[in-house]
């Protein structure tokens, strides 16, 4: 794949749906889970994400044909760890609430695998235009899941949206009698399943070979 | 004595990294196909986590807390910022070394571990077994106890979703849902029986 035949609105949107890092190729769940539980942390989660996959991929592409290969993932981490602490500082300095209640979880952006995984997969091969694309195409990808987790629990789970009131609760006169399921973490492990299971229903092309069939049962009539 | 058994109790069961933190899910689920590969990248975490997360506190507590250069003859310098930086290059170092450590000298236990060794550095319940460390503020003693639990309780959980996916993949799954979609129900269902831990109080 080289730049040329591959044009920038499919880099953009391919990873949307077609090639989604999260639903196919297994990347970056941890912060998809734990960060999701209101609509409003999901979203700075994403841009911070997306920020940085698109500038490290970027700047990996451009020092590509300078890194030897034996260190080059040395080299990457240490690009995406000064994108994070950058990313971190302007949290704290302009979004102090969120970034307390996202704790870890922006460190944890150096680790996760989206961004190394670009990097190396992508950024290592291609140049800084189209290496950039990528990167926010992907970190757009991961938003998809995010943002729909985020909604589903936030609106079921607490009848809010971005902290408006959607469904009024019961506790508050209303007649939404809240699902407590949803606040609680291993929700989003079940509503990724799902969204997983809806996907592959739609691009039938992504449904994993099964590894052992059931034997048909040889029995000619109902015992 | 007490309370390091507390943090270790709380590491493993209550605070679970796989299980309640959902820190290391990508190789957690990629690798959970087969027990015997879960349990080596198991052990390979646990020694990772009980030698990065002490290593982490000393160069938090000397070098990055504000006023920890003091016996530097700096007392003003904060430089806790760094410590991102600072956290995944020990890291990558220290996987390193230990490779080539285990390579020369313990040869058996290095090809067990051997292929694991390196996906660990990118393995995001290490690093955020030490962010935690620094976040909550253990002092020496406790961040080993802590690096070990944490450890530890990844380590459980992996073995333990390998052996459900080992029988899992005899069973009929709906078509979009094998695969992918079936372990991250199974996980969900394994991550609420770890919640009962939560009502432990220690």
């Amino acid at each position: 794949m080289s730049n040329d035949t591959q044009s920038y609105k499919e880099l953009l949107l391919g990873p949307l749906f077609i090639n989604n890092p999260i639903g196919l190729q297994i990347l970056g769940i941890c912060s998809a889970l734990a960060v999701t539980s209101s609509l409003n942390v999901a979203l700075v989660m994403c841009l911070a994400l997306t920020a940085v996959t698109a500038f490290s991929n970027m700047l990996v592409s451009i020092v590509r044909n300078q890194i030897p290969s034996s260190i080059r993932i040395i080299v990457q981490m240490t690009i995406i760890a000064s994108l994070v602490i950058v990313v971190d500082q302007i949290l704290q300095a302009y979004a102090f609430d969120t970034s307390k209640k996202l704790s870890v979880f922006i460190g944890l952006i150096i680790t996760n695998c989206i961004v190394m995984g670009r990097a190396e997969a992508f950024a290592m091969k291609n140049g800084p235009v189209s290496s950039f694309i990528d990167g926010i195409g992907n970190g757009l990808g991961y938003s998809v899941v995010l943002i729909l987790v985020g909604a589903i629990r936030e609106l079921l789970g607490s009848g809010t949206l971005l902290g408006f009131e959607i469904l009024p609760l019961v506790t508050n006169g209303g007649w939404y009698v809240n699902n407590g399921l949803l606040l609680l973490p291993p929700s989003s492990f079940f509503i990724i399943g799902l969204l997983i299971w809806a996907l592959r229903e739609w691009k039938t092309d992504q449904v994993e070979e099964t590894e052992y069939m059931l034997a048909p049962n040889s029995r000619s009539q109902e015992v | 004595m007490e309370q390091l058994i507390a943090i270790f109790i709380q590491a493993v069961f209550v605070e679970n990294m796989a299980l309640a933190f959902f820190l290391g899910m990508c190789t957690f689920i990629a690798l959970s196909k087969k027990i015997d590969a879960a349990i080596g990248l198991g052990i390979a975490v646990i020694v990772v986590q009980a030698i990065t997360v002490p290593v982490n506190n000393l160069i938090f507590k000397y070098l990055l807390e504000p006023g920890a250069l003091a016996w530097a003859g700096y007392p003003d310098i904060d430089l806790s910022f760094l410590g991102f930086l600072s956290y995944i290059g020990v890291i990558a170092a220290i996987v390193q070394i230990l490779e080539m450590f285990l390579d020369k000298y313990v040869p058996a236990l290095y090809n067990a571990l051997g292929v694991f060794l390196p996906l660990i550095t990118v393995n995001c319940a290490i690093l955020g077994a030490s962010l935690f460390m620094v976040e909550r503020d253990y002092n020496f003693g406790e961040s080993v106890v802590y690096g070990i639990g944490a450890g530890v309780g990844w380590a459980l959980a992996i073995v333990a979703l390998a052996g459900v996916r080992e029988k899992l993949k005899y069973s009929d799954v709906p078509k979009g849902l094998e695969g992918l979609g079936i372990t991250f129900i199974t996980v969900g269902l394994m991550s609420l029986g770890f919640m009962s831990f939560g009502g432990i109080s220690l």
